[in-house]
């Protein structure tokens, strides 16, 4: 980025600034971190969401048979295993020259659209919720899943059963809980049973219900909080994501449509298998995390933000009933002020749960989830690219295999690099209205971590690790001696540990 | 239809080297539930991480024994009950095993079934990384210790075993 007086991303003088680090710290691995450089009267000169970890995963999966791809990526993330397993599977797709049955891409989007269902309403009920129901600086410890399952047993029952029931077609669909092995090169090596199906159809009604409950709840807390919610965080982006031929929403498979911040349309319906013709990667010395950009504007203007909010807002509809009329309205409310809010995230997400739900039940009235053809093959490539709508956004796998069969290099974008500059962008916008000048408290400091929290990011993903994420906050001053540190660990709410 | 009355959940990666314990571990039981003829008796599940809906998993279950493997864990391994307490961090896309507990309490209105953990100390936590000498042997023994436990599936005989190991 430019460097702009005033746009946050590096001090002028940062050697006479104080230092306040809010660092989620892994049990063993590497982390992400929010530093915030302030002045003697706490005004913020400086803020930066920070990646500390080396990207090792593309090294890892060279040398491997690129038949063991779609099994081995689930082991990157914990937290979202069956959306690489798909887009690993995608680009093997393309390396083995197949053009997928309709069995094969219908147990596919089943299972996706499971993946979908189960990382949203875990993110809504049980990780934002506690921030969106009692306050970005309420009691500490009480903001948290088990405060919200306290207050709000239903709401809390509901994001289990909800998640519960996602994990349960990723299981019927994958084979297995964890380490499916569902998709394959070309296909997937099992359909869905009758007895599977009427199992997973004997509930589907209730989770569609209950997530057009959560549109509503998501509206109402928007309603509400009408000024907070407008204003917090708002920034102005490029938007990316892929969409149907005919401009619909599609988190399985379409071509990528890029629009400015203004509106206009940049591409369309691009094909994904060239995707580095638009898109390419910027490095920045103080983040391990890659900053893409649209080559189009350069690295300088051309960031973009993927992501729920982007594809509610920028398909031209969703082929769901309930889901479309809840798209209509999120479009239409206060002027459109909710779509272009960061926290309009939240809606965008339950819209796109509400989506998901209908579609499994529509994909488990589907008699093709039986049929027996299930693999197909065509004419080997040496290059294979598999790009899907993650839960968190575009999600790029991008493999080179050698006349061995072995796989010689990988690229991926997982979504929360997509979003890196923007979840930037959104941090400084907060830090400019409510940190500047102020006194900081766990609650303001907490305010950061709301903004990130909306894009929903995966870390562990970003980096390439697997960890949880305690925090630490330490306020440390210009001769690098700390004053004072908040923590929050995994066993209990906060603390303050004054120097 | 009633669930096994003991459910075992393992936490774990399996290409992050000693984050594979438990997993392993997991392996190891379920040849050995399956020569002893206790599926009816003991559930086994493996997930990367516990999350909420591993509360749903824990209903009408008499006893759960969570493994897992620590960095900074006693070697070879700790056993310790685990008791429902709140308040994890909101950044975390996982949960310890307390918060799974104090999740079941409050969202099904009822004390979670006694349950415990069984944490294999590791050494080395590197994506790609082999299983160490260290986490290998601390298996062995916490094998040994599992089969014990599956032995005497009751909270009361697990009680005793930790108090026997002072």
């Amino acid at each position: 980025m430019t460097e702009q007086p005033n746009n946050l991303e590096t001090a002028a003088n940062p050697d006479k600034l104080r230092r306040v680090a809010i660092d989620p710290v892994s049990r063993v691995e590497g982390h992400g971190k929010v530093t915030l450089l302030l002045d003697e009267n706490d005004h913020v000169h400086q803020v930066r969401l920070h990646i500390v970890e080396f990207r090792g995963f593309e090294k890892f999966i060279q040398g491997r048979p690129y038949w063991e791809a779609p099994v081995m990526v689930q082991r990157l993330c914990g937290i979202c295993p069956v959306s690489h397993h798909i887009a690993a599977s995608k680009a093997m797709d393309m390396v083995v020259g197949a053009s997928l049955t309709p069995t094969a891409e219908k147990v596919r989007r089943l299972m996706h659209y499971g993946q979908i269902l189960q990382s949203h309403a875990l993110h809504f009920f049980h990780l934002s919720s506690p921030d969106l129901l009692f306050g970005f600086d309420s009691d500490v410890a009480k903001r948290n899943i088990v405060g919200v399952a306290a207050e709000y047993p239903d709401l809390a029952r509901q994001g289990v059963l909800l998640r519960k029931f996602g994990q349960e077609v990723i299981r019927v669909t994958a084979g297995k809980r964890i380490h499916g092995t569902g998709a394959i090169p070309g296909g997937v090596n099992k359909n869905v049973s009758l007895e599977e199906r009427d199992y997973l159809l004997q509930d589907v009604e209730q989770i569609v219900a209950w997530s057009r409950d959560a549109v509503g709840i998501a509206r109402r807390l928007f309603e509400q909080n009408l000024d907070l919610y407008n204003g917090f965080g708002r920034i102005r982006a490029h938007t990316l994501n892929l969409v149907r031929e005919d401009g619909a929403m599609d988190l399985y498979h379409g071509g990528l449509r890029a629009r400015g911040m203004d509106g206009n349309t940049l591409f369309d319906h691009f094909d994904y298998g060239r995707y580095w013709d638009v898109i390419f990667e910027d490095v920045k010395p103080w983040s391990y995390m890659k900053f893409p950009f649209l080559r189009s504007l350069g690295p300088e203007q051309g960031w973009y933000r993927v992501g729920p909010l982007t594809r509610v807002t920028q398909c031209d509809f969703i082929p769901t009933p309930l889901a479309e009329q809840a798209r209509q309205e999120f479009l239409a409310f206060g002027g459109g002020s909710a779509a272009s809010a960061t926290l309009g995230f939240h809606w965008a997400r339950m819209i796109e749960m509400l989506h998901a739900a209908e579609t499994i039940e529509s994909l488990l009235h589907d008699t093709e989830l039986q049929g027996t053809d299930l693999v197909s093959t065509g004419k080997r490539q040496g290059r294979g690219v598999g790009v899907i709508e993650a839960p968190r956004g575009t999600l790029i796998h991008h493999y080179r295999v050698d006349e061995n069969d072995q796989i010689i290099r990988c690229n991926l974008i997982v979504s929360t690099t997509h979003n890196n500059q923007a979840m930037n962008e959104a941090i400084r916008a907060v830090a400019r209205m409510y940190l500047d000048g102020r006194t900081l408290t766990e609650g303001l400091l907490n305010h950061i971590e709301v903004a990130i929290r909306a894009f929903d990011p995966c870390l562990s993903c970003a980096t390439h690790a697997l960890g949880k994420m305690p925090l630490e906050l330490e306020l440390i001053d210009a001769a690098g001696e700390r004053i004072s540190a908040l923590s929050r660990g995994t066993q209990g709410a906060g603390s303050c540990l004054a120097a | 239809m009633t669930p096994p009355p003991l459910l075992v959940i393992a936490v774990g990666n399996p290409s992050r080297g000693d984050d594979a314990l438990a997993p392993l571990l997991l392996q190891r039981l379920r040849e050995w539930v399956a020569r002893s003829g206790r599926e009816d008796d003991i559930e086994l599940l493996e997930d990367f991480q516990l999350q909420v809906e591993h509360a749903a998993d824990m209903q009408a279950r008499e006893l759960v024994l969570f493994l897992d493997a620590g960095l900074n864990t006693q070697p070879p391994y700790t056993l310790d009950r685990v008791q429902p307490h709140g308040g994890s961090a909101l950044f975390s896309h996982a949960l310890p095993p307390e918060d799974v507990l104090a999740t079941y309490a409050r969202v099904y209105r009822e004390p979670p079934p006694p349950s415990y953990v069984l944490c294999i100390s590791g050494a080395a936590f590197e994506l790609g990384a082999a299983l160490s000498r260290h986490g290998a042997q601390n298996l062995e023994a916490a094998y040994a210790c599992a089969v014990e436990l599956m032995h005497a599936a009751n909270a009361a005989a697990w009680e005793s075993l930790m108090c026997g190991r002072g």
